[in-house]
């Protein structure tokens, strides 16, 4: 496909050179090297490019301003946390130490656009400069004034500088209030499944055969590409995947062109492989070591999230019972669940599911403290005082966010909370207990 | 002939043979270069020195071309493409000054007389121009001022501070800036000294001592007006206005702003100290005018160098404006704004297509550069999920339905979903909670959903209650649109109570 990123002013090499650097994206490079036009010409004061992550927004742009050496300075808005990185990293790139040392201690953007007009007009420019401002949604959070300055900074400047803006977000939701200098929105389309493919084969293993790692490829897409479209992690999964791949294929038990049971080996493998890797329930390196070991099941080794059992002292697992119990239960069943001689209630009138959705579904309600301790002296069997150590045991339940606070923290008498911890948990918990806690549930009557 | 010399050429504008010298002129000064041509032109134009293909025979013929430049020769194409972008760039991108600010002549009469009167007999004015975003508030300014810098009286008498009120966030920047611009004592380089109050009273005792007839007169323009309102006490405005009102230093003040209501963010002091005046830009423009203006934004300038290029230039914008279907894109261009700022990032796209190949707009490429910029971004950004974050999408757009736009948390999306999946009998979605997580973070993500309240520590990630940023139509056009979709998908997003 060279041969589409044409463009007088720069050299043809070059551009040959680039085209073959950039997979699938020769239309979008070509699109925005005609609209950055020669180098010497003016081009739009901001650009907006948007798409997905890893769609080769950032590359893209890398590539073309690396390989044609154009003045640039790339800024990525997650590390400047103040603008004074952000404009001493400008400056610094455009007009070299001397003139970022000239900014005073908390500059002001009056103080950067002086500075940076007093250089330019030394050093005029020859050729377009260009500001790339990665993860630009970022920069909605920065003072107000930020964000339409940079939009016509090459008015403020009077210099020949574009801003280009990258983010995953569409520009609707960038716009401020009293509005600002409208950029130039370019959409960077995300890669087809045959351009995934295309891309991923790019790096295959110089052992085998391009068929055979293509083949390959074709297979772990057709197993994550519903899940994910993302570059950067199916290309980590292949990596990570493919001496599973070659296994049958070095100990001599299947052909390269034998893809039928090549797939039998991989296709189980590749199912678990989204379960722990591509959640990071397992890292990486484990993942190496489970295939390493044969003897070893992958996906024996316990992840992260199987880690859920926590010790706790006796009382507060039950206080935690309790709370989740009060979270998760209307109040008016408590007479029915907790009290031993509650007197009659009609067995309809207390089972009214009118209200169709489940408490399980909705999420946890906050409970007052009174109504805990109610529950909890209902369930813990042994008669319990009241101490301070019991009361502790609640605020610490809150430090380990088991338990939620909601109302304000310095409310002292009558504080509000809910639970947070999963059914899987709390049911765990109370069978350490002995307790039974889907009898007392609600939403399981 | 090669291209090499003259595309390298920086702001060439017309040169001639002039006291042995060359004559390059810029856009406002000229500079006059007097030496032997050959050092000349490697002085004015470095990067042939730098250049691999240097040789006398490149400077040679730069020297020929303007020597023929007075016969009117032919350039080659991709000159000639490489000065129409030059120009038409310029313009475009660069808000170049047009010769008069069009279809605003009371305006630029009216700013001009009292501008003038300021300048030229001290007499205090403030006023305000109001306008929408892209009127040509600013553009209508600066030709102003070029008209009137170029009358000696007005040249050697006037000063001007320029200010902005993105730049200026608080008046004691602003009051250092208005130091430094009108170079007063207590500048030292371009450093100034002196805190707040002192660099105040130093400024107002400056502007007190001044009389009408001896002092000269300073003309403060305030971009963004205002953001200058909403300074501390609007100390700034008020001293400015309060200048203005009482006989000392003649001051003329100007402020730019897109706010109409912009005097009812002024202070009781401040409004009364105002002189009330309003210029507005209200754009009345007909869809003729309009075209009229597409042409003249796109026609190449008088002294453009090849004659003969020129011609078939302007008959190519002739029948651009002519043709059908590029009247219907600009009917749509028109129908949903006026300004100069939308209709130059149309025509910089069009002009981005033009190459020695292509050396002419076609009605095509309007098309194009138009549905460039009238794409719904949301809808692409649709078209790049997967297939199990449609599905959310359209469970979310179900809940939506069915309980009247209530926002809804992940375990509805999920229980949701489950249920279009045990109507199938197939199990090939059958995904696990973690990974449906996964894609409802990612389209946390990139602001599809968005949570209702702020406090995302306070509850778990899956009862977190969020809304859907999408509407019905949207979501219909992009399942449309989606490659590959499976028809039971389809046919569960049709379905229309789940």
């Amino acid at each position: 496909m060279a041969g589409l990123l044409q463009q007088p002013g720069y050299e043809e090499e070059r551009l040959q050179r680039m085209s073959e650097l950039l997979p699938c994206r020769e239309i979008q490079a070509g699109m925005l090297l005609s609209i950055m036009g020669q180098p010497e010409q003016y081009c739009y004061p901001s650009l907006f490019i948007f798409g997905h992550r890893s769609s080769g927004k950032s590359y893209v742009i890398d590539v073309l301003l690396k390989e044609l050496e154009l003045p640039h300075a790339s800024v990525s808005c997650v590390e400047c946390v103040s603008a004074t990185l952000l404009f001493e990293k400008v400056l610094l790139s455009f007009f070299g130490v001397d003139a970022a040392s000239l900014l005073p201690r908390s500059p002001s953007l009056s103080d950067f656009v002086r500075i940076y007009k007093q250089h330019s007009s030394q050093f005029p420019a020859k050729q377009t400069r260009y500001i790339i401002m990665e993860k630009a949604e970022l920069l909605r959070d920065a003072e107000a004034n930020l964000l339409p300055a940079l939009l016509r900074l090459q008015e403020l400047v009077e210099d020949n500088v574009t801003v280009i803006l990258l983010s995953e977000i569409v520009w609707d939701t960038f716009r401020p209030n009293t509005g600002c200098f409208e950029p130039l929105l370019l959409h960077f389309p995300d890669y087809s499944k045959g351009e995934l493919q295309q891309v991923l084969s790019r790096d295959r293993h110089p052992s085998y055969s391009a068929e055979f790692y293509s083949s390959y490829i074709n297979i772990l897409l057709g197993v994550f590409y519903s899940v994910c479209r993302d570059l950067r992690e199916l290309r980590h999964l292949a990596a990570l995947n493919f001496p599973k791949f070659c296994e049958p294929l070095e100990a001599g038990k299947v052909k390269e062109t034998d893809t039928h049971k090549l797939w039998k080996n991989i296709e189980p493998h590749l199912k678990k492989a989204m379960q722990t890797v591509y959640l990071r329930e397992v890292s990486s390196l484990q993942w190496e070591h489970m295939q390493q070991m044969e003897e070893q099941e992958t996906g024996a080794l316990r992840g992260l999230s199987a880690h859920t059992h926590v010790e706790l002292p006796y009382y507060s697992k039950f206080l935690l019972i309790a709370a989740y119990l009060a979270s998760y239960n209307p109040a008016r069943t408590d007479k029915r669940f907790f009290l031993k001689h509650h007197g009659k209630i009609r067995k309809t009138n207390f089972l009214k599911k009118n209200e169709k959705t489940s408490n399980h579904l909705l999420g946890p309600k906050p409970f007052p403290l009174d109504r805990l301790l109610a529950i909890f002296y209902s369930v813990v069997d042994s008669r319990v005082a009241p101490t301070a150590s019991i009361f502790s045991q609640i605020s610490s339940l809150v430090t380990l966010q088991l338990l939620v606070q909601v109302s304000h923290s310095d409310q002292l008498d009558a504080p509000k909370y809910k639970c947070a911890v999963s059914l899987d948990f709390i049911s765990a918990i109370s069978r350490t207990v002995n307790f039974d806690i889907v009898k007392y549930l609600y939403d399981f009557l | 002939m090669e291209s090499g010399c003259r595309s390298d050429l920086h702001l060439p504008l017309s040169y001639e043979p002039h006291y042995g010298g060359i004559v390059v002129d810029f856009e406002d000064d000229i500079i006059w270069v007097r030496a032997d041509p050959v050092v000349c032109v490697q002085q004015c134009f470095p990067k042939l020195r730098s250049g691999p293909k240097v040789g006398s025979q490149n400077i040679k013929s730069c020297h020929i071309m303007s020597k023929r430049k007075v016969q009117n020769a032919h350039l080659p194409i991709g000159e000639c493409i490489s000065q129409v972008h030059q120009t038409l760039r310029e313009r475009f991108c660069h808000q170049r000054l047009p010769e008069r600010p069009e279809g605003v002549e009371a305006q630029h009469k009216h700013l001009e007389e009292l501008l003038r009167r300021t300048a030229v007999h001290g007499e205090s004015n403030s006023v305000l121009i109001v306008g929408p975003r892209g009127a040509g508030k600013t553009t209508l300014l600066k030709c102003v001022l070029r008209e009137l810098s170029k009358e000696s009286e007005v040249q050697k008498n006037l000063l001007q501070v320029h200010l902005n009120g993105l730049l200026q966030t608080d008046d004691r920047i602003a009051l250092k800036e208005i130091t430094r611009q009108l170079h007063l004592e207590n500048v030292v380089g371009d450093k100034v000294f002196g805190s707040f109050a002192e660099n105040l009273a130093f400024l107002l005792d400056a502007l007190k001592k001044g009389d009408r007839s001896s002092s000269r007169p300073v003309l403060f323009v305030l971009d963004e007006f205002d953001l200058f309102a909403h300074h501390k006490n609007q100390t700034l405005l008020y001293n400015l206005f309060d200048v203005s009102q009482s006989a000392q230093a003649p001051v003329a003040v100007v402020g730019l702003t897109c706010r109409l209501d912009v005097l009812e963010l002024l202070e009781k002091r401040v409004k009364s100290r105002f002189s009330h005046r309003q210029i507005h830009l209200l754009s009345s423009l007909t869809f003729p005018q309009y075209v009229d203006r597409v042409r003249a934004h796109l026609s190449l300038p008088d002294d453009f160098p090849d004659r003969k290029f020129a011609q078939e230039w302007s008959a190519s914008v002739k029948t651009l404006c002519e043709d059908k279907s590029a009247v219907e894109v600009l009917q749509r261009h028109f129908n949903s704004s006026k300004d100069f700022r939308s209709l130059h990032m149309l025509l910089t796209l069009c002009l981005s297509r033009v190459s020695v190949t292509k050396p002419a707009i076609r009605p095509a490429d309007l098309l194009d550069a138009s549905r460039l910029c009238l794409a719904d971004t949301k809808a692409s950004m649709l078209h790049g999920l997967s297939i199990l974050e449609l599905c959310l999408i359209i469970a979310m757009k179900h809940l939506n339905d069915v309980y009247g736009g209530e926002p809804f948390n992940l375990q509805m999306v999920h229980n949701e979903f489950k249920k279009f999946l045990q109507r199938k009998s197939s199990s090939m979605y059958n995904f696990e909670q973690p990974v449906i997580m996964k894609a409802f973070e990612h389209l946390q993500q990139l602001e599809l959903i968005r949570p209702v309240e702020g406090s995302a520590a306070k509850t778990q990630r899956e009862y977190q209650l969020m809304r859907l940023m999408l509407d019905h139509s949207q979501i219909m056009e992009a399942l449309q649109k989606y490659p590959q979709c499976p028809t039971d998908v389809k046919q569960w997003a049709m379905s229309a109570f789940a």
